[in-house]
């Protein structure tokens, strides 16, 4: 292990300073969402809660907090409190394996993609969950559509994160990123980044892959018969999805806190393990997140929604193959370098 | 408390007999195919969409049997909108019921307007001038635009795309500003009279339409682009909601919903009221007869609305704005103000109303943005209608959409009933 892969700083500060982030981002992401959607519409967007309207999310989390907690009579109590909880822990959870900067990083296990998609994938047990307890029509098939494309779209997009691992040779998100200090993946894999990137759309449930909660058929889906803070829960989880999802689109394929080709510039920036690196990390890291969370954004406001059959046959016969084509391919192509090179 | 037992809180119902009837009704239908088919595992579920909805334009109600995410069976329940004015007419003078019509079709208050005045004007025999025709065909011609509009807009925030609601927004806010010129009221008009209009165009309203006329096609340009050749809009739409020549005929489906499915049956060519027969205008078909064509036939028709609106405003010839007559129409204001007899009659007007005469009857129907809108009066000879039917296009049309959901998504139910395009204020009157 070289000296990158040990952090710098304290876990515990990377970690209380993430952690805080992820929970103030999602507020962030919904004032940004709502004045981007704004601007797109022709509109001004939230502008009257303190200057240009930046208390907005204070003020809808307080309006949530005293609007009454409806709990539908004939569903399952339990299920239907517990159920908010799980994406938000899970979203939660995923900050402990992210690189935020060179040595800035909670922890580093040699498993990171493999936890990754272990607890992206837990997220769905609170929609299908949610959906059940409620005992609506509506919540159900909009539980099930969930548990259905979540299933659906982890392929692919394993499949994806293969074929950056025999990039990177390696399991660890620090060493991901490391290996793309001269070409980030994106340029190397093409096709694995854009099917990535769609299929982290269809984690977050995001349009065009929204129908889980697709408001003109579903009403509400999955969240029909939530209010007041149990709704604001999944609320919070869809937005730290975003965040989330903009993360590890960032470390796996955008190079990380790198910049672009630094490797061949890299005796002119700062030099690692001094407090100039570290804040110079973090801004790269956090200009392309917030850079995808805005494509995030824009795609919501500009693309309808795709219908459940048409989303099972891009997911099946379109992104699976591709991806599983794509991962082959590079194999081989790794193989043939390796050996004959 | 067993009485009301459809008003239990933890167990909300519907009306229990009505319910009954309607469920009975979903298990009758195709009652010779469904002898053979069986459900061993018993997937079948009944969802119950409407009448309170964010998505079923108003408080249209459906009954569905799904299979998983298809449609097997399904039952429409129409009528939580209906406030009788059918009724009403019979107590009203002709005059007075005009602001009703404006709340029947609320998308397009001018076309009915227009059509109940043709109606009376029919009935009761009464001549209108030249130019009062011209405007009466610009404000119907602004009233399918914006009707078509939001037509638009509500089908594209079906599919899940909101923005596009939001910017035809922009247009038909274009549009009611120039009907706060045109007539004093921006949404319910009620700016056509019997006999002829209230006022005529101002200089600034004639500007404002030209100037509308000359932008609005470059605004559909950029829809057209962005919507025609999206891939998941066009999948959304493409084949979806299909309905046969036939079976539209047979049902009796009109306006853009029969002109998708390649009957060119348009009132305005086909039987030309106003002035239509010295315009020129296409009438937009498609063969494919599904959403899709429906949407691609409205978007082409607000295209020739506009060209009809510029020919209008070339043809219009100066003159008056209501018919002379004072016992078959208002007199004008300044009559009224500065004439004993002027004010008689406008009193007499109000009172009495245009009186047809007894026993006659009656129907003339207008091609309003939705369909054929026609009304039906029998006259007993007094200010009032003995009865008045009114032929409403969403009703006809709502007809076909039983036939057109079966088999269909459940993710399409939205975006066929927004195809279809119903106004449910105008369906159940």
């Amino acid at each position: 292990m070289d000296s990158s892969q040990i952090p710098i700083v304290s876990s515990y500060i990377v970690m209380a300073g993430a952690l805080g982030f992820l929970l103030n981002s999602a507020a962030i992401t919904v004032y940004a969402e709502r004045r981007v959607a704004a601007f797109i519409q022709n509109r001004v967007g939230p502008n009257r809660v303190g200057p240009l309207g930046l208390f907005q999310p204070l003020a809808d989390v307080v309006k949530l907090i005293f609007k009454e907690d409806v709990t539908p009579a004939q569903g399952n109590p339990t299920l239907h409190a517990t159920a908010p909880l799980i994406p938000v822990i899970t979203a939660l959870m995923t900050v402990a394996v992210i690189p935020f900067g060179e040595g800035i990083f909670v922890t580093n296990i040699n498993v990171g993609v493999l936890y990754i998609l272990a607890v992206a994938s837990l997220g769905v047990y609170g929609v299908t969950m949610a959906g059940w307890a409620s005992n609506s029509k509506y919540s159900l098939l909009g539980g099930l559509r969930a548990a259905a494309q979540m299933l659906s779209y982890e392929l692919p997009m394993g499949m994806a994160l293969a074929s950056v691992v025999l990039f990177a040779q390696s399991l660890s998100m620090v060493t991901m990123v490391e290996s793309q200090a001269h070409f980030w993946f994106i340029f190397v894999n093409p096709i694995g980044a854009i099917i990535f990137i769609v299929c982290t759309f269809a984690e977050a449930n995001r349009t065009p892959f929204d129908l889980v909660e697709a408001e003109q058929e579903l009403v509400g889906g999955f969240h029909t018969e939530y209010s007041s803070m149990k709704f604001g829960m999944f609320f919070l989880a869809e937005y730290m999805h975003v965040v989330i999802g903009s993360m590890l689109i960032t470390v796996f394929f955008l190079g990380g806190w790198h910049l672009p080709f630094a490797g061949y510039y890299e005796h002119i920036l700062p030099e690692a393990g001094t407090w100039a690196k570290a804040i110079l990390d973090i801004s790269v890291f956090l200009g392309k997140t917030i850079f995808l969370v805005f494509v995030f954004i824009w795609v919501r406001w500009t693309i309808p929604r795709f219908k459940y059959n048409q989303l099972m046959s891009l997911g099946w016969a379109r992104l699976l193959p591709l991806s599983i084509l794509n991962f082959a391919v590079i194999a081989f192509i790794l193989m043939v370098i390796h050996t004959y090179f | 408390m067993e009485k009301f037992s459809f008003l239990d809180k933890t167990k909300p119902t519907f009306f229990k007999e009505h319910q009954n009837a309607l469920y009975k009704s979903l298990e009758d239908k195709h009652t010779t195919i469904e002898e053979l088919e069986e459900d061993p595992l018993g997937t079948r579920m009944i969802l119950n969409m409407g009448p309170q909805h964010p998505a079923t334009h108003g408080v249209l109600r459906l009954l569905l049997e799904l299979d998983g995410e298809k449609i097997t069976r399904n039952r429409l329940d129409i009528g939580y909108l209906h406030r009788g004015i059918e009724k009403i007419a019979e107590n009203k003078t002709y005059q007075e019921f005009m602001p009703y019509t404006d709340r029947m079709d609320y998308l397009s208050p001018y076309s009915n307007n227009v059509a109940m005045c043709m109606a009376v004007e029919k009935i009761a025999d009464i001549e209108v001038p030249e130019r009062a025709q011209y405007i009466r065909m610009i404000g119907c011609e602004l009233a399918r635009i914006s009707s078509h509009l939001l037509f638009m807009g509500a089908t594209v925030m079906d599919t899940g795309a909101i923005s596009v609601f939001i910017w035809t927004f922009r247009e038909r806010e274009r549009i009611y500003d120039i009907f706060d010129n045109f007539g004093g009221h921006r949404f319910t008009i009620s700016h056509s009279r019997i006999g002829g209009v209230h006022n005529d165009l101002s200089p600034l309203c004639i500007d404002m339409i030209k100037n509308f006329t000359e932008t609005f096609p470059a605004e559909v340009e950029g829809w057209k682009k962005l919507l025609n050749r999206n891939r998941i809009f066009y999948d959304r739409n493409n084949g979806v909601g299909t309905i046969s020549r036939e079976d539209a005929i047979k049902i009796g489906l009109t306006g853009p919903n029969i002109r998708a499915t390649g009957v060119p049956l348009d009132l305005r060519k086909v039987n030309p009221y106003m002035q239509y027969d010295k315009v020129d205008f296409e009438v937009p078909t498609r063969l494919e007869g599904d959403n899709f064509a429906r949407y691609i036939c409205r978007m082409e028709e607000m295209l020739e609305s506009i060209k009809i609106i510029k020919q209008c405003l070339d043809k219009m010839p100066k003159g008056q704005i209501r018919t002379d007559d004072a016992k078959k129409a208002y007199p004008s204001k300044d009559e009224v103000y500065y004439s004993m007899e002027g004010m008689i009659h406008d009193f007499m007007m109000t009172d009495t109303g245009v009186c047809p005469p007894d026993g006659v009857e009656c129907y003339t129907a207008i091609e309003a943005p939705k369909g054929e809108l026609g009304f039906y009066i029998q006259s007993d000879g007094t200010g009032h209608p003995w009865r008045m039917k009114i032929k409403s296009p969403s009703f006809t049309n709502l007809q076909g959409l039983e036939k057109i959901l079966d088999g269909e998504m459940i993710a399409d139910t939205v975006v066929i009933i927004g195809g279809v395009d119903p106004v449910m204020g105008e369906s159940d009157k």
